[in-house]
């Protein structure tokens, strides 16, 4: 019968949204957008020396940007 | 009315009234709670990335190049994933090919025919021992890779996950014991490789499941997954619950990947947009995109440190996106049909794309 399942549908999306709400994070509502920003940007200033695509390695330490060696058959 | 008919139907009028009840209360509760999370989600937000990044420096010039290409296969190229090695590659294509290759000399080291076309999927385990694969077979195979070139690899394949519909992305989990699904027939699930029991399966999504990452392992067990529905959900592997689901995307999410902190992620979708959202902020916090970029993205992913995102679109082009301030830095040019998947290697040396021209290049 539709209605059946119109039903089980329905208590399913009530119980997800139910969990949804009573997850963690819903509580902790001084969590600002701000802080969390500031948090992605300081741990990408943190790791940015070792970011090989963002700041270049020396010469040779890359090895796809060495040039291979060919070999004459 | 009815109720000059048989016993039997005044009670059926009852019962379905009674359902009709109930399912007016749920709608009206459902509704409740929705505009409750918006209410908590919108009191959380304030502020978007890019303005709190305004005081970081700008990036520099970029040169990045194609250093490497691998030809080799006779169609579109669907998928790949690098090796913890960080210089072999498997890659896999609609003529049914799975190839290995080792992207420092481009020679291939093992090439295997898949029963089927359209091999959507493909990933290398941690080990580096074996490879996985599926797309229209409905399945996710597992094939030990021998050092012996001359050996038969389809004869040691190992079936280990069965959906209902195509196979659109897998990934082994921090082993080899284990691998995690995701299907056209709109859920994911988590296999056992030795036995092919099915652990956990997750059903949320309301259509084709197209990606999904893992996040990094020290994040725990979660992974996330992007869909045909639009959304982003975020799923917690024990459990099989869906913890965290966004909804911002106007299209279809072709790609996912967390941020290498584990506390983010970000995705590309047809709706020519690539997005990062924040888990504990619990919203999208910056939208990568720009008037000019109309087609497809069809995959994304970080850079080392988190500061660059990488995109392959359906014009053909590699974007390159500066996280914090929300700017484009570079637009690679290169391959001559769709680039259809990308992925940064193990260490950050290099990012490898494959594309509907049927090659693969790394960029470094």
């Amino acid at each position: 019968m539709t209605s059946n399942s119109n039903l089980s549908n329905m208590r399913r999306l009530v119980e997800q949204l139910k969990l949804e709400a009573s997850v963690e994070r819903i509580k902790v509502t001084e969590r600002l957008v701000s802080q969390a920003a500031a948090e992605l940007q300081q741990y990408c200033l943190q790791n940015a020396a070792k970011d090989a695509l963002l700041v270049g390695v020396p010469t040779g330490s890359n090895p796809f940007r060495e040039p291979r060696s060919c070999a004459v058959v | 009315m009815l109720a000059s008919a048989s016993p039997l139907i005044p009670e059926m009028a009852t019962q379905e009234v009674q359902l009709n009840e109930t399912l007016a209360h749920l709608k009206t509760e459902s509704e409740t709670l929705k505009s409750k999370l918006e209410e908590e989600r919108a009191k959380l937000h304030d502020v978007e990335l890019h303005q709190v990044a305004e005081k970081v420096e700008g990036l520099g010039q970029f040169v990045m190049k194609t250093r490497r290409t691998l030809k080799g296969h006779g169609n579109k190229v669907l998928c790949m994933d690098w090796c913890k090695d960080k210089r072999r590659i498997v890659s896999s294509s609609q003529d049914g090919k799975v190839i290995v290759w080792d992207a420092f000399t481009t020679n291939k080291e093992h090439a295997v025919t898949m029963p089927c076309t359209w091999v959507m999927a493909c990933a290398y385990a941690p080990s580096g021992c074996a490879v996985a694969c599926g797309g229209l077979d409905n399945k996710c195979s597992v094939y030990p890779l021998s050092l012996d070139k001359n050996e038969n690899l389809a004869a040691k394949k190992k079936s280990v996950a069965m959906h209902t519909n195509y196979l659109s992305a897998c990934s082994f989990t921090n082993s080899d014991m284990q691998i995690l699904t995701s299907s056209g027939d709109g859920t994911c699930a988590l296999w056992d490789v030795e036995s092919g029991q099915l652990l956990q399966s997750f059903h949320g999504h309301a259509a084709d499941v197209l990606c999904l990452d893992l996040a990094p392992s020290e994040t725990g067990n979660t992974f996330v997954s992007g869909g045909c529905d639009k959304k982003a959900n975020v799923w917690d592997m024990r459990s099989g619950q869906c913890i965290q689901s966004f909804e911002t995307h106007e299209s279809d999410i072709n790609s996912v990947r967390y941020y290498p902190s584990g506390d983010a992620f970000a995705s590309g979708s047809d709706d020519a947009t690539c997005r990062l959202y924040d888990l504990r902020a619990d919203r999208e916090v910056a939208i990568y995109s720009k008037e000019s970029i109309i087609f497809g993205v069809s995959s994304v992913d970080f850079s080392l440190s988190g500061r660059l995102l990488f995109g392959g679109y359906n014009d053909y082009t590699i974007n390159v996106w500066d996280v914090l301030k929300g700017t484009r830095v570079s637009i690679l040019f290169g391959h001559e049909n769709r680039v259809s998947t990308l992925r940064v290697s193990p260490d950050g040396t290099a990012f490898c794309t494959g594309s509907w021209d049927h090659t693969l290049r790394i960029w470094a």
